[in-house]
């Protein structure tokens, strides 16, 4: 087991430096003069140069890059136009609340994805079989944004069932921020809910087909015992690699939902840097959860080689 | 030497072709015939639109659908939503089609060479995807976008460059696996050049399933260009852009929800159009990938 972990972390070392490589180059694409950017047309000769050797901009492109990681390494990401305070500053007091929103989405997409899946799986070809075809293909076609408007115009504007905006409001308490939470969670959720119900479902049917399956049914098993503590724990490695690819559709789609429901987390900060053209805002939200990403993809291959001691030796 | 050729090129395999069985297929219908609708819209909307989608008229703003003269109401400045959305069509299908078409001959082209070569080559390639598969979702696009500046031209560069990297690795996959056939062997016994193998005996065995592949990626294209759109990082006003005109008409949700809703919908229909579409395309193409894979 310590061998794996010591191989799948070497593995990661190397994509984690191509990520800094990768954010780092976002700046070298930047058409034209960053320092324009940065202090307007409008500023002198002198104050330009004086930034460019602040920001390294005379150095060579390796050059640059060597300092963009030191200055990572010392957790400087630089400044945030947008902010007016460092980005690391902005980024530490945010990624809370979009590590909050995307575990909700995460708990609420598996739970209802995996009852939806098995649900339909229980009677293929069944009309609510058929149905869940139709919500998948749906919920996967749908833009999240959209999705988030419309529970915004539901349950926010003519049911006035729920907050629409922000993540607290008048004295907070948690119910409070539960209320705000709801309609963002569930926005998010939508498209891994589809993913995983539509995975459920045809593992499910795979192993309900299978012969250890006929024989508990044989013996007179109840059907709700079968699937249960038979069928669902082995449809389960499949359905677990899906919830561990859906972390980087959430991490990302944190963005779109985060805008629409103005919840504060880094995906809205992201959101507010574009107009300014808040580079290395956008640069640090981007590595941070590219590097979040990295590392709970990581996390699950250990724990997926834990419980399933078949890949060990892949 | 007839055997390698019929699996290589199809070619002596004489199956009459059930045009019968493509109808019934209810998926495919659908399918396409939502995607000839909008190509149909984005074609004539010189014709068919009823109003200029530019023209303002400060007093019929937001109109309610159904408004006389107005099908689908109007927008904050009172340009009418219908002709908007159909001259946006245009914008729509060549944002989802045009990155993904290049993207899949860059990220074919990519893939077919690390697969063939193999080695060192192979393992930079391979790497290098690795980074970019490293990024979730639309993030990397955001960057890119953002970096470049708003605008269609940095949008479709950014599509572009994210979506290489899934054809690049589908393409080196099946390659890898083709590369060991016995007709491969075969070709190279008889001194065939490296160009031809590839390109006359390789490719024609990954084109089903980087059609599948690329039309579903087409349906999720539609999904990520709206999206950069409704962040700013699209077209920009007045351009007539369905992400666009969601963004814009999300700040009148209260008294106005048509303005956001209505080009939504047009989003959500096009990308059931291409999954469709997708969907039908891999159980016939492809029936080993006819289980829920992506």
């Amino acid at each position: 087991m310590l061998s794996f972990i010591a191989r799948r972390a070497l593995q990661t070392i190397p994509v984690i430096f191509g990520v800094t490589l990768a954010t780092f180059l976002l700046s070298q694409i930047i058409p034209g003069d960053p320092t324009d950017i940065l202090l307007g047309p409008g500023a002198s000769e002198e104050a330009r140069a004086q930034l460019r050797q602040a920001l390294g901009l005379d150095r060579s492109a390796l050059g640059q890059y060597l300092l963009y990681l030191q200055n990572l390494v010392h957790g400087d990401f630089g400044q945030s136009l947008t902010f007016s305070k460092p980005v690391s500053e902005v980024l530490a007091s945010r990624m809370m609340n979009t590590a909050l929103l995307a575990f909700a989405a995460i708990v609420l997409a598996s739970v209802l994805g995996v009852a939806a899946g098995t649900f339909a799986a229980l009677k293929p070809g069944s009309l609510r079989d058929r149905a869940l075809t139709v919500v998948v293909l749906f919920l996967n076609s749908m833009p999240s944004f959209w999705l988030g408007l419309l529970l915004i115009l539901a349950f926010g504007l003519q049911l006035r069932l729920l907050p629409v905006s922000g993540m607290t409001s008048g004295d907070g308490g948690f119910v409070n921020l539960l209320a705000h939470m709801l309609l963002p969670t569930l926005t998010l959720a939508a498209w891994s809910l589809a993913a995983i119900a539509r995975m459920t479902r045809s593992s499910l049917l795979d192993v309900i087909g299978s012969d250890y399956v006929r024989t508990a049914r044989s013996r007179g098993i109840g059907e709700w015992r079968i699937v249960f503590f038979h069928a669902l724990p082995n449809a389960m490695p499949a359905v677990i690699t899906v919830i561990g690819m859906q972390m980087g559709f959430l991490l990302s789609g944190a963005v779109m939902t985060e805008t629409v429901f103005s919840w504060p987390g880094i995906g809205l900060a992201m959101y507010q840097a574009i107009s300014t053209r808040d580079i290395p805002l956008i640069q640090g939200g981007i590595l941070l959860l590219a590097v979040a990403f990295v590392l709970i993809n990581f996390t699950i291959d250990i724990l997926y080689a834990y419980f399933n001691p078949k890949i060990k030796l892949a | 030497m007839s055997e390698a050729a019929t699996t290589a090129g199809g070619e002596g395999t004489k199956r009459s072709f059930d045009f019968g069985r493509l109808f019934r297929n209810g998926t495919l219908v659908t399918g396409v015939g939502i995607l000839a609708v909008m190509m149909f819209v984005a074609i004539f909307a010189d014709i068919i639109a009823p109003h200029d989608p530019f023209r303002a008229n400060p007093i019929a703003r937001y109109l309610p659908p159904l408004s006389p003269g107005y099908f689908l109401g109007t927008d904050e400045l009172g340009r009418d939503i219908l002709s908007r959305l159909m001259y946006g069509a245009r914008l729509a299908l060549l944002v989802a089609v045009v990155p993904t078409v290049i993207a899949l001959v860059i990220g074919g082209a990519v893939g077919l060479f690390a697969g063939y070569a193999g080695g060192v080559w192979d393992s930079i390639v391979m790497r290098i995807f690795d980074v970019m598969f490293a990024f979730p979702g639309i993030l990397l696009a955001l960057g890119i976008s953002a970096a470049l500046g708003p605008g269609l031209s940095s949008m479709i560069i950014a599509m572009i460059v994210v979506t290489i990297p899934a054809f690049g690795r589908i393409v080196r996959g099946v390659v890898l696996g083709v590369k060991e056939e016995l007709y491969v062997e075969a070709a190279t016994a008889l001194g065939y050049g490296h160009l031809r193998i590839a390109l006359r005996h390789v490719l024609p065995n990954v084109l089903a399933p980087v059609l599948v592949y690329g039309t579903l990626q087409t349906g999720r294209n539609v999904i990520l260009a709206a999206s950069l759109s409704f962040l700013g990082l699209g077209p920009q006003p007045p351009t007539p852009d369905w992400g666009q005109m969601l963004g814009g008409g999300r700040m009148a949700l209260a008294t106005a929800a048509h303005v956001a809703t209505i080009p939504g919908l047009a989003i959500a229909l096009l990308a059931i159009g291409f999954n469709l579409l997708g969907d039908a395309a891999r159980d016939l193409l492809d029936p080993r990938m006819k289980r829920d894979r992506d």
